[in-house]
């Protein structure tokens, strides 16, 4: 429960429907793609996870910010929503690594976010007619609605990759004590640091490069492995990198694919991939690993997912499926030394059951390289 | 992996009676396991030793032993019924132990029977002290650090090692005297040396101190294959130091980032799978709040009653998933009830906040020692779920049915700032209140922190709740404070009083649905709670589901309590059941989380919400029910009929009008009087002055005891004016609303029956009999089915009263009198137009499917319709007999002596050919011992003294040696019962209290004229017994038949197993 109710917001949808709520954060008119996130925990990761770049993020969970904003679990330098919804946020935050509230945050990352909104009624309502564009405003008016639903319909995500993506390349070492000496090179088309961490921890050097750079320059790294990260949008519009991944494929250089790396590299091998109704977001994604028989309870982040029918069955197989509604989850290309993912084995957030594919990855690295 | 085919006929062993820690969750896990077992085909043979429970029931199993859980009672059944395999793990710690003690001698390996659901290693590796810490240190998973250490300089080095605060645990001292908490270098020295000196063998343990760290557990579900998943995780607000049994909590965590829910995450993940188990788990972890740092404080290699809570917090089924992977099953393989759609493996994901409550029995106990800690003294709990911690937290309040309202606690409103903030570090049943107290007199969050370690977050939800409150008592109120005030839970009546104005309007709340996945797919859960939301799903649901049944409203009995437990869900259950094989739709409110009735396809709909009026106002407009029931669900039903009656909701069954005239002193005189029943004298009072007076009037002993009551609460026998004058000081320190009853008291023979009536005609299945006489709670007495002593023309007496009163009060559905017989007169004690304690086993034995009939009735139908005749329904040619149980042990300076108050917590059964060997199997069952020599210590009040001769002389034949103290001696050795005297406490040593430490005494037979404060002599003689686990037998009559059946030289081996379905 808010203490201080004066300040108003608005969420407005792409169907017209307004909910008034409570403003926090920054204060304006925001438009973007409205989509939820079932977490429990891990605003944090959510709100700077580059993924959710250009959208406006509802959480399910109705009490947000309970333990505040701390200064280690960024998944990224800043947040990039494009706005947040939430029940109800916390005032009192309450951890020991607590640097600031909510509230604190989203100011600061011009964040305009909206409280007092009726979160599952709002979920329910993405269930049914899909993701829809949508604006959280402080000044709202009722008598320019039609504009407003103009803007909000016109909105479409673009150029996502290139505005997360960073522009010039950038080292780091391998974690201390961690065993072997291999040399990655991440692609980023909006990665995660636990992406990084994950690799430095398996006794990685990551090279991060921009999401745009040619196969020949990342080869010229004489990378171990390459790693294709998570990122924003939608894949199809990203042709020059597909065609980047395309190229890089037969290099036999090993090669290890996250959600939007995942999507990449299935366009690059002339699949398809669609846009779900409303996506997967959250930390509960349960998917089956087709080899080991499992199912592992895994991190996810996408509103698009590769077509399978549309795979050729000659490159590979279909090595992970959603056990709810039997998309694609992961691809392992016999033809190349490249397997993908549609989840977030990196996890934060999220479970990080599924983290033996990076173990996977450094093995596949140390054969490439006749380490083992 | 599909289906084992080699798994057909499978026993169940379930968790027994009722006590303090091991209560209704296990009914609920055990009947969802017999369910699942059974939509698979399977056989299942059921082994229960409580009667009251759903998983006893003809419909749950094809066999059922209502049978002591004892090994060699278990081998009977094991070789009389050849299962081929054997589930433990839904039985509580009772069955686990039992199905382990098989294991482990090699006869479970012996008769081909497998053991499903777990392995003898695993279950030691968990639950063996030093096994599991080897366990948990070789894969990596922190312990509470400990060392044993024989010198100061040694405890020394291993604090600095581990860090202070460090617990000193010298080794063989008693009540672990010499040890404490060290915070520094310099105590440590002070506290090991003193340890060191005081300990036998020279040892002490240093241990860690994690008091005051944040207690979390996680529910973990694995199966064969290796898949694994986390149900749910729950917080403790109260943290690391009182057993989460006695801890308000909260679902899921809300002060763990990510980063730590993750990590502990991932360590249950790692612990279960290590340990290989498959099923359900359940670990206990302790956080530090200031690091990563974690340990592993307990794993419950089973189903619990914390993962009953996870179920219900989240709707995610665990003993149902648990019971199909210990037949072969895996998680990819089981559908998701919830969903329809989807598979079990999958992680629920929860859009509310639910808060458990502990139900406490201090308001019975007022003397029992409050503080809470490692041993846990709730008998029972409430759940609340809301949109917001305030609210459950709220919810919760109203549900446990103190008479709260908020959380402020009128008592401590009284005490100065100071008491307040001493009252914080005493961590007892109301320090959440007394903190909440602390709030409101701006006591600083730094502060409370410091002294009770609850962490800041919940200061700050319970600090918003106490602005409100302080608010609204300064008489501020709008409309927005209104709906602001109505989101964080006040109710109606609250803010009215509170703030001494007219509500802006009435906002009535609707329903969100409790799905497991946060509304991301639809989902067909018919299971609800109340919110102020956007929406109302629950009316969604009824108006898509169109099914023009008509509906009704069962009622529910909230949280298990002394007097009011298990026995009445079993009745929810029933009449949901009967209601839905009626035709009608059976709609449930309830917010128990242990039971069956809150399981969500029990009926078409559960309610998750308090059971107070403006809830249940609630429920009945987005409902529009045709009908409610209130007689099943005990007095927290009852209690709900005013309300009821005014918002002009048919109350199906006896009227409201009838329940009233049973009720209200006066009216039942005067029915009494109309149908030319006697009773003992009595009157109604309510000043002293005015008790003292009837009660000289009347003649001792009398009966005092408030009016409206159930379980005989505040119920006691007063020799003399004196204790008139004791009780009416403490009962009259609350404003009495009710009147108090004072009673003639006739030591008489007391039976009950229950009866059927259809408003004409009535059909009562059995007439019981207690082996106490009256003055001891119906509750706590032993009863016998059928009647072994009464003749004939007092049976015909009873019949015929009972014929009288229902039809006079115009019973439709269940009522339960209780008469005394004295001096060959029958008197009625007590009616109860509703159901009561012993339906289910009367039903079990007599084979009256009671609830059914009853509820059949407030449909409209006719006993004679239905094939039942009426009076009583012929006589069975065995007998049952119900023994009480209790948890003495767990509540620490209780008097034990039985009396009108009821004291149990649970009950067995024992059934047989002859009431003899019944009898043996229900003492048996409650756990007796049978020795047939040792000493059996004897100190009886004056009235007494005469008839314990002739039992002392059965226990002297046996060649028991007898002790008494000096009254009583002098009578039995004049008597001629040869018996050593012992010197009364406070008469120098030894005395009384060192005999018992001796272990010289195998049985105490005490009574005493007066009790319940811990001082007395008597009442310590109890406890002491009760420590130092001796049987303690209260009443001369227990003493008589328990005598009676040490001589009879029965033993265990030679009971015969009864499969009630055969009866």
């Amino acid at each position: 429960m808010q203490q201080n109710e004066t300040k108003r917001a608005w969420l407005v949808l792409q169907d017209g429907s307004v909910y008034p709520g409570v403003s926090f954060g920054a204060e304006g008119t925001a438009v973007g793609e409205t989509v939820f996130n079932t977490g429990m925990t891990g605003y944090q990761e959510v709100l700077t996870d580059p993924s959710y770049y250009g959208q406006i993020v509802a959480q399910t969970y109705p009490l947000i910010g309970n333990y505040g904003i701390n200064n280690d679990d960024m998944e990224s330098g800043r947040s990039w929503v494009k706005g947040y919804i939430v029940s109800e946020w916390c005032e009192t935050p309450s951890n020991f690594r607590v640097a600031m509230d909510l509230d604190t945050f989203l100011k600061s990352q011009n964040v305009i976010a909206i409280a007092g909104i009726d979160t599952r009624a709002l979920t329910k309502k993405l269930r049914e007619s899909g993701v829809m564009n949508g604006a959280i405003t402080t000044v709202y008016d009722e008598s320019k609605k039609e504009a407003l639903l103009e803007q909000i319909r016109a909105y479409t995500i673009a150029d996502a990759v290139a505005a997360v993506s960073c522009t010039a390349p950038a080292s780091f070492p391998k974690a201390e004590g961690s065993e072997g000496d291999y040399h990655v090179v991440l692609c980023d088309y909006g990665y995660k640091r636990n992406i990084v961490r994950s690799l430095q921890n398996r006794g990685c050097r990551v090279t991060v490069v921009p999401g745009h750079t040619p196969a020949e320059e990342i080869l010229a790294l004489r990378p171990d492995g390459i790693m294709l990260s998570n990122g924003p949008g939608d894949p199809a519009e990203n042709t020059a990198i597909i065609a980047e991944i395309a190229k890089l494929l037969p290099s036999g250089v090993p090669i290890f694919g996250i959600c939007l790396g995942h999507q990449l590299t299935a366009l690059a091998t002339g699949a398809a991939t669609c846009k779900l109704k409303y996506g997967h977001r959250g930390s509960n994604q349960p998917v089956k690993d087709r080899d080991l028989d499992r199912t592992f309870i895994t991190s996810q982040n996408h509103g698009y997912a590769v077509e399978g029918d549309s795979f050729d069955t000659n490159l590979g197989r279909i090595s992970h499926v959603n056990a709810n509604d039997d998309t694609v989850e992961g691809i392992r290309y016999e033809r190349y030394n490249c397997f993908t993912v549609q989840f977030h084995p990196e996890a934060s957030a999220g479970p990080k059951d599924t983290a033996y594919l990076f173990d996977e990855f450094i093995d596949r690295i140390k054969d490439a390289k006749g380490d083992r | 992996m599909p289906k084992r085919s080699d798994i057909k006929r499978v026993l169940v062993i379930g968790s027994g009676p009722i006590v303090i820690g091991q209560a209704a969750e296990f009914d609920y896990a055990g009947t969802q396991a017999c369910r699942a077992l059974k939509e698979e085909g399977l056989e299942v043979i059921l082994v229960n030793s409580n009667p009251a429970t759903i998983m006893t029931d003809k419909a749950m199993a094809d066999k059922i032993y209502i049978e002591p859980l004892r090994p060699e009672i278990i081998k009977k059944i094991i070789r009389k019924e050849r299962p081929d395999s054997i589930l433990p793990t839904l039985g509580g710690q009772t069955g686990l132990n039992l199905a382990m003690e098989l294991a482990e001698e090699g006869f479970l390996e012996e008769e081909g029977v497998k053991l499903l659901g777990a392995n003898p290693e695993t279950i030691k590796k968990a639950e063996d002290r030093q096994a599991f810490k080897d366990t948990m240190l070789s894969i990596g998973e922190p312990c509470i650090p400990s060392r044993v250490e024989t010198t100061v300089e040694g405890a020394l080095a291993f604090a600095a090692e581990i860090g202070y605060p460090v617990i000193v645990r010298p080794a063989y001292t008693l009540g672990g005297s010499g040890g404490g908490i060290a915070q520094s270098e310099e105590e440590l020295r002070e506290i090991a040396g003193n340890g060191l000196r005081l300990s036998p063998i020279t040892q002490v343990l240093i241990e860690k101190c994690i008091s005051g760290w944040k207690e979390i557990e996680y529910e973990v579900v694995r199966d064969g294959k290796g898949n694994v998943i986390t149900v749910c995780n729950m917080e403790n607000v109260d943290p690391v130091g009182v057993h989460t049994g006695d801890s308000v909590v909260v679902a899921p965590s809300q002060t763990l980032t990510d980063k730590e829910y993750q990590m502990l995450r991932s360590s249950a993940i790692n612990i279960i799978s290590t340990l290989g188990i498959e099923g359900g788990c359940n670990v206990q972890y302790a956080l530090y709040p200031n690091s990563f740092e974690y340990a592993v404080i307990e794993v419950n290699p089973r189903v619990s009653r914390s993962s009953a809570l996870a179920s219900k917090a989240t709707g995610y089924p665990i003993a149902k998933v648990a019971a199909k992977i210990a037949i072969g099953y895996s998680l990819d393989e089981i559908p998701n009830a919830v969903t329809g759609k989807t598979c079990a493996c999958f992680e629920p994901t929860l859009d509310y906040c639910v808060v458990k409550f502990p139900r406490w029995p201090f308001d019975k106990f007022v003397y029992a020692e409050k503080t809470l800690g490692t041993q846990m003294k709730a008998t029972g709990e409430v759940m609340a779920i809301a949109r917001s911690f305030e609210q459950a937290m709220m919810k919760a309040v109203v549900s446990i049915e103190l008479g709260m309202e908020t959380l402020t606690l009128p008592q401590l409103e009284e005490q100065s700032d100071e008491e307040i903030v001493r009252l914080l570090s005493v961590t007892d049943d109301e320090r959440l209140f007394v903190v909440y107290e602390a709030i409101k007199r701006g006591v600083s969050f730094d502060r409370i922190f410091e002294i009770t370690k609850i962490d800041k977050w919940f200061l700050a939800k319970f600090a918003n709740l106490a602005k409100m409150e302080l608010a609204l008592k300064a008489g501020q109120l709008d409309a927005e404070s209104y709906r602001r005030a109505k989101k964080l839970g006040f109710l109606d009546a609250t803010i009215a009083r509170l703030s001494g104005r007219e509500l802006p309007e009435q906002w009535l709340p609707g329903y969100q649905m409790v799905d497991t996945c946060a509304a991301e797919f639809t989902a067909e859960t018919p299971y609800f709670y109340s919110s102020y939301g956007d929406e109302n799903e629950a009316a969604e649901h009824i108006a898509r589901e169109q099914s023009g049944k008509k509906k009704v409203v069962v009622f529910g009995s909230g949280p298990i309590r002394i007097g009011q437990g298990i026995e009445f869900d079993y009745c929810c259950v029933h009449c949901a059941w009967a209601l839905k094989e009626k035709g009608y739709e059976a709609i449930i409110a309830n917010n128990n989380p242990e039971t069956v009735s809150t399981d969500f396809d029990t009926g078409d709909r559960l309610y998750f919400d308090p059971l107070n009026p403006e809830y249940v106002k609630a429920l009945l407009e987005t409902e529009k029910p045709d009908g409610v029931v209130v007689q099943f669900g005990g007095q927290t039903a009852i209690k709900l009929t005013k309300s009821l009656k005014e918002m002009g909701v048919p109350i199906l069954g006896t009227s409201p009008d009838a329940i009233d005239e049973a009720e209200d002193r006066e009216r039942f005189d005067a029915l009494l009087e109309r149908c030319g029943i006697p009773r003992p004298q009595g009157h109604t009072v309510f000043t002293t002055e005015e008790a003292v007076e009837a009660a000289g009037e009347l003649g001792y002993p009398v009966l005092l005891r408030p009016s409206y009551v159930l379980g005989g609460q505040n119920m006691i026998i007063a020799y003399s004016e004196a204790d008139v004058v004791e009780y009416m000081r403490i009962i009259t320190a609350h404003e009495l609303e009710n009147p108090v009853l004072i009673d003639k008291y006739l030591m008489g023979i007391e039976t009950e029956v229950d009866a059927i009536c259809d408003g004409k005609d009535y059909l009562i299945p059995g007439i019981m009999q207690h082996v106490e006489r009256a003055g001891v709670h119906s509750g706590d007495s032993i009863s016998v089915y059928p009647s072994q002593t009464l003749s004939q023309s007092l049976k015909d007496t009873i019949v015929d009263y009972t014929g009288r009163l229902a039809r006079e009060l115009g019973v439709v559905g269940l009522m339960n009198i209780q008469y005394v017989v004295h001096e060959g007169q029958v008197y009625v004690i007590e009616v109860n137009p509703r159901s009561s304690r012993t339906v289910p086993y009367i039903s079990k034995v007599t084979g009256v499917p009671m609830v059914d009939l009853a509820t059949r009735c407030m449909l409209g139908e006719s006993l004679a319709g239905m094939g039942y005749g009426t009076g009583l329904f012929p006589e069975k040619d065995f007998v049952a007999v119900k023994v009480p149980v209790f948890s003495f042990e767990k509540l620490h300076d209780v008097d034990t002596q039985l009396g009108p108050e009821m004291k149990s917590t649970g009950e067995v059964l024992g059934v047989a050919k002859t009431y003899e060997e019944a009898l043996f199997k229900g003492l048996c069952a409650a756990g007796y011992q049978f020795k047939h020599h040792g000493g059996v210590l004897i100190t009886v009040r004056d009235q007494d003294k005469h008839e314990v001769v002739p039992i002392a002389d059965r226990f002297s034949q046996m060649g028991f040696d007898l002790y008494a103290t000096g009254g009583t001696a002098l009578r039995l050795n004049k008597n001629m019962v040869p018996t050593t005297a012992v010197k009364k406490i406070g008469e120098g040593a030894p005395d009384v209290l060192d005999l018992l430490e001796s272990g010289k005494i195998d049985y105490v037979i005490s009574t005493s004229a007066k009790g319940r404060t811990p001082e007395r002599d008597g009442v310590r003689i109890r406890r002491k017994a009760v420590e130092r686990q001796i049987p303690c037998l209260t009443a001369i009559d227990t003493a008589d038949v328990l005598s009676k059946m040490l001589a009879s030289g029965r033993t265990v081996e030679g009971i015969e197993v009864v499969d009630i379905t055969e009866i």
